[in-house]
């Protein structure tokens, strides 16, 4: 990619004019002086923007506005990297700030979309944010030249000090910001070639780290507003289920206690000077639930709906070529197997909370979010205001992972609180069993394989029914083409970010959808998480069915699939695949695109004589196209880890009665420092397209974990998560 | 009214006793970088020390407790970042999100304590808190080199 020439909207950046100085602080509608961490607000803004995305103080300080949420993947970090390249200013003078939702919205969209997931943070935005961070630098430049009465193409830029060449005169950004703020926007820009970044893709350290190692960092759950009541709730276990009454009479007189209302149709809230107070409260609370037409629903009756799936003659096509029942039935050998993936909750340490003040011509709310426009939407139809009148503060996230996203249910409910008690601020706080009873969890699917071999040992057809589950059916159905969730198909799509890695002659992927009245959400990685397992495990079970390595079985089928394959052979390079291991210890391997980048790892586990696995290292690549900040990409592939294995080795939710049997960590359980395995990260960036970070590697954990395990043990284990099974091997 | 040692100093506070540590920090007095994960000593995000020694807050109730002892918090662990599992943390960009990160640090210093120098196998049965965003090579990677800052620091 060269440099790139790109147009400057007047729109974009007119409209600053009539907010200048708008306000960037959380405490700019209300006086947060009760709080430590706010009253050393360090990024008010009291100078005039640039543009939307820079604000340059006297002092040299940057301010680089991120729109997207931070939940520990970086993106403050990268994007702030983006902005400041083009800008060309002093990386040590960087600080970043939020703008709000409100904002955004009587800006218009400015800042485009604050949505983070999908691992889009950062390949969602590169371009604009560049821009933003061009057009400032050529109107700081450009106020310079005005200044001294120069041509601006005699003055340059570096590290934020602007120099005019010819007379040797230097000003810095600080000095000419408030000028430039007055100027109006180069109608184009050009960006840099990638060759000549020096800030995208150095291992720059985060920018907000060290508050989080002293306990001065404010996550949601930590906010205090002056005047703040603290409030937690429980919602019908059952889901679909109601509030019919409570008997506050027993709690009204306990310490503390202020309010005991209903929320909704289905939850019940106690308020109290203290969480600990409200929390006492409420589980002393008497409560009458109708626990409504779920009341039966179970796994087992879960599981037998979607058995019908797996067979029935209707489902939805999600990738289709040749003619796979011809082919099946030429087959000279035929492998199939149903796998199962069961119910996951996310497990955020830090629980859902909002706090929210209400009035009866303004409605705030102060939460972590991984969408601040979805959170606005939320907050002005809890609140009965016109959404001009309601704004969102964001804070940052105690992990997100897809929970804090599409679904803003705690702000719903904590205005729903804040409503009834006008102009005193409530926070709301999940106990951690709520939080673990009432997610939108990790959607449920079971998956038959039907492979055929050719006498050369060749896949020659390939078909896949997936059974379960739509997140896009219950939380967004406007999403959904033709009835269909293609969300559902991850990895398996015929192109695109989600493509599958092979050619398979005669392929057909279908999805029968079946949802129970479980709620289901995005989740980290989300389907392809079980989409790579499937396939994977299965191509590795066909591998052995003919007698192949898997390592060159796959790669027959990846010429058409050059990136994918690099990363394969990246992975089985490293980690000596084909070479012998240490004694015991066995390898697997796993490849997939998916959001938009390439990823494989290769797994080395041993299984003792009891049945115990220890995976000992984990060989994983990652092709995103281009690498912003390798150290956090190292970060993230480590961590997708931890998130992967333990969905695999614990995580599951299980339903009875219509609710979730599982109430806190104990029978919830993550995995540990001593289950970590040594981790060794590639990362191999090949340009020319933008992939996603955060998600990806999740999915390839699993399956080279499963296929190491069978090489171990000679089990193929098609059900999970593995607390439940006897690894001993055969 | 409950009298406790917190972070060198002496504070007395309307509680009523059954109200766990972990609660009294935050909400009586404000020390929020302990944090709530679990309610049940599970997660660790909540770990502080009693006379040097790693404690669950969140199931410690203030009654149980005695001015006599010595309770330290993250924000009691050093003034200014300066514990060497603080700058090993800044250097080797330990966090995520970090919320769990007070109470995993909490967890280490208490480590060094008894073990100055420990090994990984140390470290696997010392460190037990959880972390959803998935730090642990991170974690363990900070805590020797936290070692090799202290014995820079000392020579």
């Amino acid at each position: 990619m060269d440099k790139q020439r790109i147009n400057v909207s007047r729109r974009d950046f007119l409209i600053q004019t009539t907010t200048l100085g708008a306000g960037f602080s959380l405490g700019l509608y209300l006086p947060l002086t009760g709080n430590a961490a706010f009253a050393a607000e360090k990024n008010a803004t009291t100078v005039p923007e640039v543009n939307a995305w820079v604000v340059i103080k006297p002092d040299e300080t940057v301010i680089i506005r991120i729109a997207r949420s931070e939940m520990g993947q970086g993106t403050l970090t990268g994007l702030a990297q983006m902005v400041a390249e083009e800008l060309e200013c002093d990386w040590s003078r960087v600080t970043t700030e939020y703008p709000t939702p409100g904002q955004n919205l009587a800006r218009e969209k400015i800042w485009q979309s604050f949505s983070t997931g999908g691992s889009q943070g950062i390949r969602g935005s590169h371009l604009y944010v560049r821009k933003g961070g061009a057009v400032a630098r050529h109107m700081l430049i450009e106020a310079a030249a005005n200044h001294w009465g120069v041509p601006m193409a005699e003055c340059h830029v570096a590290n934020g000090v602007i120099t005019h060449s010819p007379s040797g005169r230097s000003t810095t950004y600080g000095k000419v910001a408030a000028a430039a703020a007055e100027l109006f926007p180069p109608e184009q820009v050009e960006l840099k070639d990638p060759k000549d970044w020096k800030l995208i893709g150095k291992p720059v350290k985060r920018l907000d780290t060290l508050d989080k190692l002293n306990g001065k960092q404010v996550y949601g759950a930590d906010l205090t507003l002056p005047g703040m009541l603290n409030a937690t709730i429980k919602a019908c276990p059952v889901f679909g289920g109601t509030l019919k009454s409570f008997d506050d009479s027993k709690v009204r007189k306990m310490p503390g206690v202020r309010k005991v209302l209903r929320v909704g149709d289905n939850a019940v809230a106690v308020v109290a000077n203290t969480w600990w107070q409200a929390k006492t409260a409420l589980d002393a609370l008497p409560i009458i639930w109708v626990e409504g037409p779920n009341s039966t629903l179970s796994s087992a009756s879960i599981s037998k709906m979607l058995d019908e799936g797996l067979t029935a003659s209707e489902a939805f096509v999600g990738n289709k070529n040749g003619d796979v029942d011809k082919a099946l039935r030429g087959a000279v050998k035929k492998v199939e197997a149903t796998y199962a993936y069961p119910y996951q909750n996310h497990a955020t340490m830090e629980p859902m909370n909002a706090t929210a003040r209400w009035t009866t011509d303004r409605c705030e709310v102060w939460c972590p979010t991984q969408n601040g426009e979805a959170a606005l939407e939320a907050t002005a139809a809890a609140s009965g205001l016109p959404i001009t009148k309601c704004d969102v503060y964001k804070l940052l996230l105690g992990g997100g992972f897809g929970r804090r996203g599409a679904i803003q249910d705690f702000v719903t409910q904590a205005v729903a609180i804040a409503r009834q008690i006008p102009g005193t601020p409530v926070k709301l706080l999940w106990s951690r069993e709520e939080d673990m009873q009432h997610g939108h969890y990790h959607p449920i699917t079971k998956c038959k394989l039907v492979g055929g071999l050719d006498k050369q040992g060749e896949l020659t057809g390939l078909h896949i029914r997936i059974s379960g589950q739509s997140i896009l059916a219950a939380v967004n159905p406007k999403w959904m083409k033709n009835g269909v969730d293609m969300i559902t198909f991850q990895g398996f799509h015929p192109d695109g970010d989600h493509a599958i890695s092979y050619t398979v002659p005669n392929l057909l992927v279908e999805h029968a959808m079946r949802n129970p009245p479980v709620p289901p959400g995005f989740w980290r990685g989300v389907n392809i998480n079980q989409n790579a397992i499937y396939m994977e495990c299965f191509l590795d079970e066909l591998a052995h069915a003919a007698g192949k390595d898997p390592l060159a079985f796959r790669r027959k089928m990846m010429a058409d699939h050059p990136k994918s394959l690099a990363v394969l052979n990246a992975v089985a390079e490293k980690a000596g695949w084909g070479k012998p291991a240490a004694k015991g210890v066995h390898r697997g391997l796993a490849v997939v695109k998916t959001f938009g980048s390439h990823v494989a790892a290769c797994a080395e586990v041993s299984v003792d004589a009891k049945g115990k696995l220890r995976v000992h290292r984990i060989v994983a690549a990652t092709d995103p196209g281009y690498a912003v900040n390798p150290q956090q990409i190292e970060a993230q592939v480590e961590g997708s880890f931890v998130y992967g294995l333990s969905a695999l080795l614990y995580g599951e939710c299980t339903i009875k009665g219509g609710a979730v049997e599982q109430s806190n960590f104990h029978d919830y359980p993550s995995m540990l420092i001593k289950e970590m395995p040594k981790v060794e990260v590639i990362v191999m960036p090949s340009g020319g397209f933008w992939g996603g970070i955060g998600e990806p590697t999740i999915a390839v954990a699993a399956p080279a974990v499963l296929n190491a395990i069978f090489a171990a043990t000679g089990k193929r284990i098609r059900q999970f998560p593995l607390k439940h099974v006897d690894l001993r091997p055969v | 009214m409950v009298k406790l040692t917190i972070n060198g100093k002496p504070v007395a506070i309307d509680v009523d006793g059954s109200t766990p540590l972990l609660w009294v920090l935050r909400e009586q007095l404000g020390l929020t970088g302990t944090k709530y994960g679990c309610g049940i000593g599970s997660c660790g995000a909540c770990t502080v020390h009693i006379n040097g020694k790693a404690v669950r807050s969140c199931t410690v109730p203030v009654s149980s407790l005695s001015a006599a002892q010595k309770i330290t918090t993250i924000e009691g662990l050093s003034a200014d970042n300066r514990h060497p599992l603080q700058q090993a943390w800044a250097e080797l960009d330990v966090p995520q999100c970090g919320y769990c990160q007070p109470g995993m640090i909490m967890s280490a210093a208490a480590l060094l304590n008894t073990k100055p120098n420990p090994s990984d196998a140390d470290i696997d049965a010392g460190v037990t808190n959880i972390c959803r965003c998935g730090t642990f090579n991170r974690v363990r990677r900070g805590i020797h080199l936290a070692v090799t800052i202290n014995k820079r620091g000392r020579s």
